[in-house]
C-alpha cells in the first residue's frame, strides 16, 4: 500500500498512500508560495516594531487613539479663529461677517442633516407634522433670537423654558359638536378662499370669533407668542383638507421638539441659527 | 495490492441512509437560508417589507438567515460529506452504528429549529452568529459532543494505516468548534424555567471573547470544514491525485496555527487594547498563504486535466468555488489591515466580502458535493440532468457577482461618504444621505440573491428527480471533449 506510483498525466510521484481509491502526488511546496508566506512573516515582524502586539510597549508609531487625538485638535486649530469668532458673536453679527457667516453656514448644514433632517427633512423641507424651515412663516417666531431659543430650549420639551402651548380639544372634550366642527372648519378654510361649502362657512364665523380668535387672531393671522399657527395662508402643519382641519379641531396634534441646549454646544447652536436662517428667509 | 483485494471481498455496511437524510437536509435548509436572505435584502432595500410586525422585522429574520446559512445549510453539509467521506477512506461504518447517527440528525434539526423559533420571537443572546440562548446552547453541546464522538470514532477503528487529509480538515473543525461554542456561550441563566441569561464576560472582555468566537466560526466551521470537503470531492470528481501532499501538511498546521489569534481584527479602532488589535492583524496577514494552500491544491489537482471543466459542470462549480475561496481569502488579511479596515469597517463592503465566501466558496463547494453524492447514496447512474446543473452554475455565479460588486460599490461609497470633509472641516454627508446612496446597490444586492435562490431550486428539482430514478436524454455537454494526448 505504500509503493510510491508515476502520475501519467503529470509525471510526478504520488506518495504510494490510498484512500477508497484517492491518491496524493508527492509535488514540492510551490516556492513561491513559500517566499510569500516568509514575507508576510517578516512584514508581521516588522509591523511589531511599530505597533507592538505586547502589552505596555510603545511603538514607534502613535496608537489609534493618540493619532485620532492629533487629528482633532488639529481640526479644532484649523476651525479656532472661526469658533471663537463665532462664540464672541451673536446671529445677526455672525451674518454680517463675510467669513463667519460663510462658515457657520457649513457648519450648520453639516449640524443640521445630522440633528434636524430626519424631522425637519434634508434642507428644512418639513413633512406633516413637522414644520417645514424653508419658508418664511414662523410658528414661535423668525426673528434670529427666536429660532435660537426654539433650538435650545425645544417646543413641548422637558426644558423648563420650552415653549408650550396647547390647543383644546374641541370635539373630544365636547366644546363644540359635530355640525360646529364641520362649520367652523370651513370657515377656517374660507380664510384662505378655499371653503367647499360657502353656507356652512358663514355659519363657522361666529364660532370662530367665540372660540378660535384669541389665540389664532381676529382674522386667523395666528400668534408666534402662542405658536398658534396662522390660518389664513396656504401651510398646514397637519394638512389641509376640510377632513384634516376637522381632525385637528376635534382632538388636536401637538407636536414635540426636543430642546438642543445641553446637548449641542453654543457654537453649534448659533450656527444652526444662521443656517436656518438662510433656508427661507427670516424675520430682521 | 492483497489488503485492497481483501476489502473488496469483504465490503463494509456504510451507513449511507443517515448522509442520505443529511444531504435532504442540506438542500432544504439552503432554499429556506437563501430565500431569507433575498426577504431581509428587501427589508433594507424597501423597509415597509418589516410589515409593522415584531417577528417580520431585519432584526429578528437577520440572524434567522445568518443561522440558516451557517449552521443549517452549511452544517448540514458538512455533516453529509464528512460523514461519507470519514467512513469511506477509512474503510469503516460509523461509530456509534445507526441509532447515534440518527440521533445526531434529528438531534441537529432539533437545536436548528429551536433557534429559529427563539430567534423570531425575541429570545436571543445578541451574540453575532451565537444568538441562541443557554437551553439550546447545552442542547447544540450534547448534539456536537456526539458528532465528535462518531466522527472521531470512525477515524478509531480504520482500516486504512493513515487518516486521509479531508479528515484532518474535519476533525479540526469539529474539535475547535466545540472549543469555541462552549467557551463563548458560558453564561448565567436568570432561572433554570426561563431562557434569559447573562454572559460570564463583560465589556471588551466579552467583545474579544465574541470575535475570538466569530472569527474562528469562518475559520474552522466555514474553512476548515468546507476545505474538508473540498479534499475528499475534488479529485473524486477530477478522477485526479491530490497535487501536493506537503502542501497540505503544510497548510494545515499553518492554518491552525494562525487562524485562532486572528479573532481582533474584528475589534480594530475599538475599546480592545491596541496591542491586541495589532496581534490580530499581524496574524491576519501571515494567514493568507495558509489560506490559499488550500486553493493551490485544489485547483492544481486538475492540473493536466483542466478540460473536465468543460464537460463537466459540476467539477466547474466546484472549481468556481475554490476560486471564490481564494479571493476571499486574499481580501480577507486586506481587509484586517488597518488602514484598510478604517475605511471597510462596518460598511457594506465587510457584508459582500462574507457573502463572497458563503456564496462563492461555501454554497458552491457544498452544491458540488451534493451534486457528487446524490447519484452515489440514491444508487442512480447519474443526476437526472447535467444541462440543469449548468444553468444552476451560470445563474448563480452571475447572481453572486451582482451582490458582491454591488456591496464593493456601496461600501467603498459608503465609507467614503462618511469620511469626507469640507476645507472647513465638517463632514460633507449625513448617515441618511450614504443610506439613500445605497438604495439602487441594495436593490442590485436584491437581485444577485434572487438569482441565487433561483439556481438553488433548479439544484433542489434536479435532485428531486435524480432521486426519483429519472434521467433526461440530454447531449454530452460541450460537445466532443477529445481527451489530450498523453
Amino acid at each position: 500500500m505504500t509503493t510510491p506510483k508515476k502520475d501519467e498525466l503529470t509525471g510526478v510521484a504520488t506518495t504510494g498512500h490510498e484512500w477508497d481509491g484517492l491518491t496524493e502526488l508527492n509535488n514540492p511546496l510551490p516556492r513561491w508560495w513559500l517566499y510569500v508566506l516568509y514575507a508576510t512573516i517578516v512584514f508581521g515582524v516588522i509591523y511589531a516594531f511599530f505597533v507592538p502586539p505586547i502589552p505596555g510597549v510603545e511603538g514607534i508609531l502613535p496608537t489609534t487613539r493618540q493619532a485620532l487625538s492629533e487629528r482633532v485638535a488639529e481640526a479644532r486649530e484649523g476651525q479656532a479663529t472661526f469658533l471663537t469668532g463665532i462664540e464672541n458673536s451673536d446671529a445677526a453679527q455672525i451674518r454680517a461677517d463675510g467669513e463667519l457667516f460663510a462658515f457657520a453656514t457649513a457648519g450648520g448644514a453639516a449640524s443640521f442633516a445630522e440633528n434636524c433632517a430626519p424631522c425637519h427633512g434634508a434642507g428644512g423641507a418639513g413633512a406633516p407634522g413637522y414644520p417645514s424651515l424653508a419658508d418664511d412663516v414662523w410658528l414661535w417666531g423668525g426673528t434670529l433670537g427666536d429660532i435660537e431659543a426654539t433650538i435650545i430650549h425645544g417646543v413641548r420639551s422637558d426644558d423648563p423654558d420650552t415653549r408650550y402651548s396647547e390647543m383644546l380639544a374641541f370635539g373630544r372634550d365636547g366644546i363644540l359638536t359635530g355640525a360646529q366642527i364641520g362649520d367652523v372648519a370651513n370657515y377656517v378654510l374660507s380664510l384662505s378662499g378655499k371653503a367647499p361649502d360657502a353656507q356652512a362657512a358663514a355659519a363657522g364665523k361666529e364660532i370662530f370669533a367665540e372660540n378660535c380668535t384669541s389665540c389664532h387672531g381676529e382674522n386667523g393671522e395666528g400668534m408666534q407668542e402662542l405658536g398658534a399657527p396662522a390660518l389664513d395662508d396656504a401651510i398646514w402643519l397637519y394638512g389641509g383638507t376640510l377632513a384634516d382641519v376637522e381632525t385637528q379641531i376635534t382632538n388636536p396634534k401637538h407636536g414635540v421638539m426636543p430642546a438642543w441646549g445641553g446637548r449641542l454646544d453654543e457654537t453649534t447652536i448659533k450656527m444652526l441659527t444662521v443656517y436656518v436662517s438662510t433656508l427661507g428667509g427670516y424675520e430682521e | 495490492m492483497s489488503e485492497a483485494t481483501a476489502a473488496a471481498a469483504a465490503p463494509v455496511a456504510y451507513n449511507e441512509e443517515v448522509i442520505r437524510k443529511f444531504a435532504i437536509a442540506t438542500m432544504f435548509w439552503g432554499v429556506v437560508a437563501f430565500a431569507a436572505g433575498v426577504y431581509i435584502a428587501l427589508e433594507l432595500t424597501f423597509p415597509v417589507l418589516n410589515l409593522g410586525l415584531e417577528y417580520t422585522t431585519f432584526g429578528r429574520l437577520r440572524p434567522l438567515h445568518t443561522s440558516a446559512a451557517i449552521f443549517a445549510f452549511g452544517g448540514n453539509a458538512l455533516m453529509a460529506s464528512s460523514l461519507y467521506c470519514v467512513q469511506r477512506t477509512c474503510r469503516a461504518s460509523l461509530f456509534g452504528g445507526k441509532t447515534t447517527a440518527d440521533f445526531l440528525f434529528w438531534g441537529y434539526q432539533f437545536f436548528i429549529v429551536l433557534a429559529a423559533w427563539g430567534y423570531v420571537n425575541g429570545i436571543t443572546q445578541s451574540k453575532e452568529y451565537a444568538e441562541p440562548e443557554w437551553m439550546v446552547d447545552l442542547w447544540l453541546t450534547v448534539v456536537w459532543v456526539v458528532y465528535l464522538v462518531v466522527f472521531a470514532g470512525t477515524i478509531l477503528k480504520r482500516k486504512e494505516p493513515h487518516i486521509y487529509v479531508a479528515n484532518w480538515f474535519f476533525l479540526a473543525f469539529i474539535l475547535t468548534v466545540a472549543i469555541l461554542h462552549i467557551v463563548n456561550n458560558l453564561a448565567v441563566p436568570v432561572s433554570l424555567t426561563g431562557m434569559k441569561s447573562y454572559t460570564l464576560y463583560s465589556g471588551v472582555q466579552d467583545a474579544l471573547t465574541q470575535w475570538w468566537y466569530g472569527h474562528n466560526a469562518v475559520g474552522f466551521f466555514l474553512t476548515a470544514g468546507f476545505l474538508g470537503i473540498m479534499y475528499y470531492f475534488v479529485p473524486k470528481q477530477a478522477d485526479r491525485p491530490i497535487y501536493s501532499y506537503r502542501l497540505s501538511i503544510v497548510h494545515f498546521w499553518s492554518l491552525i496555527f494562525l487562524y485562532i489569534w486572528a479573532g481582533p481584527h474584528h475589534l480594530h479602532y475599538t475599546a480592545l487594547p491596541e496591542w491586541s488589535q495589532s496581534v490580530g492583524m499581524i496574524f491576519s496577514v501571515m494567514l493568507w498563504m495558509p489560506s490559499w494552500g488550500g486553493m493551490i491544491n485544489g485547483l492544481m489537482t486538475l492540473k493536466g486535466a483542466w478540460w473536465k471543466l468543460r464537460t463537466d459542470p459540476v467539477l466547474r462549480m466546484m472549481v468556481a468555488a475554490v476560486g471564490f475561496y481564494g479571493m476571499s481569502t486574499f481580501e480577507g488579511p486586506l481587509m484586517s489591515i488597518r488602514a484598510v479596515n478604517s475605511l471597510s469597517h462596518y460598511t457594506d463592503w465587510t457584508i459582500g466580502h462574507v457573502h463572497s465566501g458563503a456564496l462563492g466558496w461555501v454554497a458552491f463547494i457544498s452544491f458540488g458535493a451534493i451534486y457528487y453524492l446524490v447519484p452515489k447514496l440514491w444508487k442512480r447512474e447519474r443526476l437526472y440532468s447535467i444541462k440543469l446543473v449548468s444553468w444552476h452554475f451560470w445563474i448563480a455565479t452571475v447572481g453572486i457577482l451582482l451582490y458582491i460588486t454591488a456591496m464593493w460599490v456601496s461600501g467603498i461609497m459608503q465609507g467614503l461618504m462618511w469620511r469626507t470633509y469640507d476645507e472647513l472641516g465638517f463632514l460633507q454627508y449625513s448617515f441618511v444621505e450614504t443610506v439613500e446612496a445605497m438604495h439602487p446597490f441594495y436593490m442590485i444586492r436584491a437581485a444577485g440573491g434572487v438569482l441565487f435562490l433561483i439556481g438553488a431550486l433548479v439544484m433542489a428539482y434536479n435532485m428531486w428527480r435524480t432521486i426519483r430514478g429519472d434521467l433526461r436524454l440530454e447531449a454530452p455537454a460541450g460537445g466532443i471533449a477529445a481527451q489530450p494526448a498523453q
